[in-house]
């Protein structure tokens, strides 16, 4: 009798799936039901938290740059304090971890990455898209900035400094875009239609002509 | 009390670590500019061992800008353009002035 790796019994991928996903997210259930178990906090508690990551989308970035950009005094508080002009807005900045606000200019332009893992500004953006998170992404985006930019179609001037905000540790980041052209006389809700996640990453730039039709 | 303020020189330690320090390779042994202070936070050293909440040590948190162009060899971007990361305080020493 012979046996070859063909012939081996195999978990079909769909299988796991069925069952509530990998190794990790079995690994995130046993933590999870320990902690409740143990009363670090209550299913009801772990629910809420997902309802507030879950709840939380790049309009609520989009909501505070808008209102810098209409308000010079609100623009000013957001850079001494991004968190405190988050909750002015009705913002729930749920994780406590601390948000810092850059503002681009025509003298700089900010780009955000984690290169130690992909720590981002969720209660303000929501949850990271998938290429933020990807190592191609974290080492170029420190080490070759002005040509990972050109791939999201973003050309920075050779005489704009940019800044490549490492988000390694306790802090968040938040890119204040600068107001574009043609914007003039628009209202705080149509402005935010063109503050894009992208934007507020620092990979991509707003234009009066990207909103949504 | 922190003990650097904005705009002082500093140079990241090139220590060992075991663990968790948060403080990514390719800055080791850079000198930048203390560009704020940052408010205190247990070290990453402590946190990594549970002590996020019971007696982890605490410091002062800043935010370092270096040039890109003294980070890495061969960078091909302009002369101008920085990066910032967060660095604790005891992996900062003043930095020397070059004579």
């Amino acid at each position: 009798m012979t046996t070859s790796q063909h012939d081996m019994p195999t978990v079909h991928p769909s299988a796991a799936d069925a069952e509530g996903g990998g190794e990790f997210e079995i690994l995130e259930t046993a933590v999870r039901e320990l902690a409740i178990v143990h009363g670090y906090f209550s299913a009801a508690d772990h629910r809420q938290w997902l309802e507030w990551m879950d709840a939380a989308t790049p309009a609520l970035g989009a909501k505070l740059v808008a209102r810098a950009w209409v308000d010079p005094a609100y623009k000013e508080r957001a850079l001494a304090n991004g968190t405190a002009a988050a909750q002015e807005i009705g913002i729930n900045m749920y994780d406590r971890d601390p948000l810092v606000v850059m503002a681009n200019t025509p003298q700089v332009h900010n780009l955000v990455v984690c290169t130690l893992c992909s720590c981002y500004p969720r209660p303000v953006l929501g949850l990271a898209p998938d290429w933020y998170k990807s190592p191609s992404y974290r080492r170029r985006a420190v080490r070759w900035p002005r040509a990972l930019l050109a791939e999201f179609g973003t050309i920075i001037p050779p005489e704009v400094e940019i800044r490549v905000h490492d988000s390694n540790a306790n802090m968040r980041y938040l890119v204040l875009p600068m107001r574009p052209e043609g914007t003039e006389g628009w209202t705080e809700d149509q402005l935010a239609k063109i503050v894009t996640r992208d934007c507020m990453i620092g990979v991509a730039l707003p234009s009066a002509h990207s909103a949504p039709a | 009390m922190s003990r650097f303020s904005a705009g002082d020189r500093v140079r990241i330690r090139v220590e060992q670590t075991l663990f968790h320090s948060r403080v990514p390779a390719y800055v080791r042994g850079r000198t930048g500019v203390i560009e704020r202070v940052l408010p205190e936070f247990v070290i990453p050293e402590d946190d990594a061992w549970g002590r996020l909440w019971q007696g982890g040590r605490r410091e002062t948190l800043y935010r370092v800008q270096l040039h890109q162009a003294e980070t890495w060899s061969g960078y091909r971007g302009q002369p101008g353009d920085t990066h910032e990361l967060e660095i604790f305080e005891h992996w900062l020493e003043p930095a020397k002035e070059t004579p």
